[in-house]
């Protein structure tokens, strides 16, 4: 359940932040995240800053996929398994 | 969108999806607890590029799906009511209980709103106070700290027409009632990212601990998903049953301790009834005495009779096994034929989370 | 105060009811109109090749909260549906109805800054609003403002556009981005609390379509994806054709703003509502000549091609997604609201 999108803070009023996501202002209340500052960003559920994104963290998922990306262009030139992706699946659940 | 669609990327799907198939030397099936999870995993294909080497369980994590038939009866018996308003997220408005939905009963003349926020609510109640606004409170422990920061707010600014009907519910608890029942094999969990924002990821340690069973706390986004699956097939091959957290740009160790304070302040967990799992001890939240002023059980006396009815139940429907993760949608007689997301019968249907609805939004072609 | 709204007064037939026609007929000001008769005789050998077309006839009626929006209004969105829904024919539109049904209580201001901006963008399409009626009705028996049009216009001859004529093997074309309209109005709604640019789509399709004749007359097929979507729309047009179609996600334009408050709500923007925008189902080896006169039209700047009729899975739409994989795209089955979870 629970979704909630990373969205960046452009100022802070209190408790109340405005936020920004694609062009998109909204108030979002900051009473759960007391830490958060300008600039940074907060994940938005119905309408509650539930907790500062940890850029770092973030950045280090995106190293680590982009590592991974590497290696397997790597091992890509060896064989080719994209076995079932690129096709229109047969198995259907409905 | 920063930090949405990077984690989108089609090319590092493909090979995650490549390892996954590459490492996984046993069918494994996993179990995930979140609608959200359901939903994302269907918009973007990949139960299907993971079969037959993962098979995905929707697990009960759509707190719609998982409302009490009685508890929908009563929103919409309290929305009847001549001086009172409910307030609700766009979720609940179409789910069926034994009688009508909160969106036929405002058709049938009853008040019913719809926020994007329970702060939109108490705004609510704020601009009429002659009108007595009661706010749904469904959701798990993501959403249980925002209601509760919407009732500190109406006690401190003394907003007294401002009611909360308590019907959260708490994740790890439902999650053993799962595992106790042994309905069904599980070999490992997808954790559900959001509510572990707030609750901390030690919240399912409990799962290797306890049960021996690998959990991998992810993201919404499809790389998230498949990063988490990796994770689980490896802790399964390797079998070493551990929380690996791949969510660590939105969730730590110990959650979120304003929200979790804020929730102890305002609630006190319960026993609490869900749709397919029955009454699980522990699993609920209830206000404090403190907060008993807007607790919306001052209305309840005011309510004629309840039900009526046939249940989705005695109509055949299986959203039961479902959320237990026993069938899986196709396998109910009513879906997609007497059961569609135009004409739902059961929650599962009717929420964009529900894993019925899901299936049926985004079935392959 | 009187002056100021409207009153079952203006609906009697009497004096103010009169005088209320005639500021509308004012504002709209067409010789046609003004004759006040009770039906309108319009010339049809005015512009040459009219005699030899066939007529087309349509009717749509208009509610919508709030009145004004940012990017239009209840009336500008009258009469963009109407002249789109004979453009979607091929057809030249000529002549519009429009009919009012007006709450008690309504600003006479607001009711002229719509009728206002009606004869505006007909006058600026070239399209003629001949006849009308008004009706009052008591509070709460109508919200603020109902607003009927129908319209007439005329198919040159040797165009044959049908929802039913898409052929397996035509490409499938999209005129621009999807879920402006739909999204800027449902962010202004209260409740919600939301700024953005996001502004309605709302424009006249039907020199977009003429253009797109020039390129090619043997258009099959032209729908504008209105309530439900272009998700929607493909669904009916796979239907009514009986044909499969295939499209690719990442084709499909839609631009930040809709993408983001979608995010934020939980909402697809396949399924959001578009008043100025429309699909094409060509024949593949048009298909490059009228994406070039679309991208060359100012309401066609953003056309792509997303994808192509198909052979297999008559009556269903099936999409690439942006990973590659693929699922079914069904219609939509009730109207979509802002979810948490």
């Amino acid at each position: 359940m629970c979704l909630a999108i990373p969205v960046r803070i452009q100022d802070i009023e209190g408790s109340v932040a405005q936020v920004e996501l694609g062009g998109v202002l909204r108030e979002v209340s900051l009473i759960l995240t007391p830490e958060a500052e300008v600039g940074d960003y907060v994940l938005v559920h119905t309408g509650f800053a539930i907790n500062v994104l940890d850029e770092k963290e973030a950045q280090e998922t995106l190293r680590l996929f982009a590592e991974m990306e590497e290696a397997a262009e790597g091992e890509r030139a060896l064989s080719v398994d994209t076995e079932g992706f690129d096709k229109t699946s047969g198995a259907s659940p409905g | 969108m920063k930090y949405t669609d990077e984690y989108r990327d089609p090319g590092i799907a493909r090979h995650l999806i490549e390892k996954i198939r590459k490492r996984s030397t046993h069918p494994i099936s996993i179990m995930e607890f979140c609608g959200g999870h359901t939903h994302a995993i269907m918009r973007y294909g990949i139960r299907d590029v993971l079969a037959p080497h993962v098979e995905m369980l929707s697990g009960p994590g759509c707190p719609v799906c998982v409302t009490a038939d009685v508890d929908i009866d009563r929103a919409v018996a309290l929305a009847h009511l001549p001086d009172v308003t409910v307030a609700t997220f766009g979720d609940m408005v179409r789910v069926p209980g034994t009688g009508s939905s909160l969106q036929e009963a405002t058709a049938a003349g009853a008040d019913v709103e719809i926020v994007y926020s329970a702060l939109d609510a108490l705004a609510l109640a704020r601009k009429d106070p002659e009108r007595s606004v009661v706010m749904l409170g469904i959701g798990f422990e993501t959403t249980a700290p925002t209601v509760a920061a919407s009732l500190v707010e109406a006690q401190e600014s003394g907003v007294d027409n401002y009611y909360v009907y308590a019907l959260h519910k708490l994740t790890p608890p439902a999650m053993r009632g799962i595992l106790d029942a042994g309905e069904v094999r599980i070999d490992a969990v997808l954790g559900p990212g959001h509510v572990t924002s707030i609750t901390g990821w030690r919240a399912w340690e409990f799962l290797p601990r306890e049960y021996g069973i690998p959990c991998a706390v992810s993201g919404f986004e499809p790389l998230d998903i498949l990063q988490a699956v990796l994770d689980l097939v490896e802790a399964k091959e390797e079998n070493s049953p551990r929380v690996d957290n791949t969510y660590s740009r939105g969730t730590k160790a110990e959650g979120n301790l304003v929200a979790k304070s804020l929730m102890k302040r305002v609630f006190r967990v319960s026993s609490a009834l869900w749709r397919g799992l029955g009454e699980i001890p522990e699993s609920g939240l209830a206000l404090r005495p403190e907060y008993a002023a807007h607790d919306a059980k001052r209305l309840f006396d005011r309510l004629p009779p309840l039900g009526g009815g046939p249940s989705p139940e005695e109509r055949g429907c299986r959203c039961g096994e479902v959320l237990r993760g026993m069938v899986t949608p196709p396998e109910c007689p009513l879906f997609g034929k007497a059961c569609t997301p135009a004409r739902p019968i059961g929650p599962c249907m009717v929420s964009a989370e529900g894993a019925c609805a899901a299936y049926y939004r985004y079935r392959s072609a | 105060m009187d002056k100021d709204i409207v009153t079952l007064a203006h609906g009697s037939g009497g004096e103010m009811g009169h005088a209320l026609v005639r500021s509308i007929v004012d504002i709209f000001d067409d010789p046609i109109l003004d004759e006040l008769e009770d039906a309108a005789l319009v010339p049809f050998d005015e512009q040459e090749g009219h005699c030899a077309g066939r007529i087309v006839f349509t009717t749509d009626s208009y509610v919508v909260r709030p009145l004004f929006f940012p990017g239009g209004d209840i009336g500008k969105l009258a009469v963009c549906g109407t002249i789109n829904d004979l453009a979607m024919r091929g057809a030249v539109p000529l002549y519009l109805s429009a009919g009012f049904i007006l709450e008690e209580g309504l600003p006479l201001a607001d009711l002229k800054r719509i009728v206002a901006s009606m004869g505006e963008v007909a006058h600026e399409a070239g399209v003629r609003i001949v006849t009308g009626d008004t009706k009052v009705v008591e509070r709460g028996s109508a919200d603020k403002m109902f607003l009927n049009t129908a319209g007439v216009g005329v198919v040159p001859p040797g165009v044959q556009i049908s929802a039913s004529s898409a052929r397996p093997g035509d490409a499938i074309l999209l005129s621009g981005a999807v879920g402006d309209h739909g999204l800027a109005i449902m962010t202004q709604r209260e409740g919600l609390r939301f700024e953005s640019s996001l502004r309605s789509d709302c424009a006249p399709l039907h020199t977009l379509v003429q253009a797109m004749l020039e390129a090619s007359p043997h258009i099959h097929t032209l729908r504008d994806p209105t309530r439900g979507g272009l998700a929607t729309t493909l669904n009916e047009l796979a239907g009514q054709s009986g044909v499969g179609i295939r499209i690719e996600e990442t084709s499909i334009p839609i631009h930040e703003p809709v993408r983001a408050a979608s995010e934020l709500l939980g909402l697809d923007p396949l399924y959001v509502a578009n008043e100025g925008k429309l699909v094409a189902i060509v024949e593949a080896k048009d298909a490059q000549d009228v994406l070039r006169a679309m991208r060359a039209h100012p309401q066609g700047r953003e056309a792509a091609i997303i994808g192509e009729v198909v052979d297999e899975h008559a009556g269903r739409v099936a999409m690439c997604t942006i990973l590659g994989t693929h699922r079914l795209l069904d219609m939509l089955a009730s109207e979509q609201l802002p979810r948490i979870c």
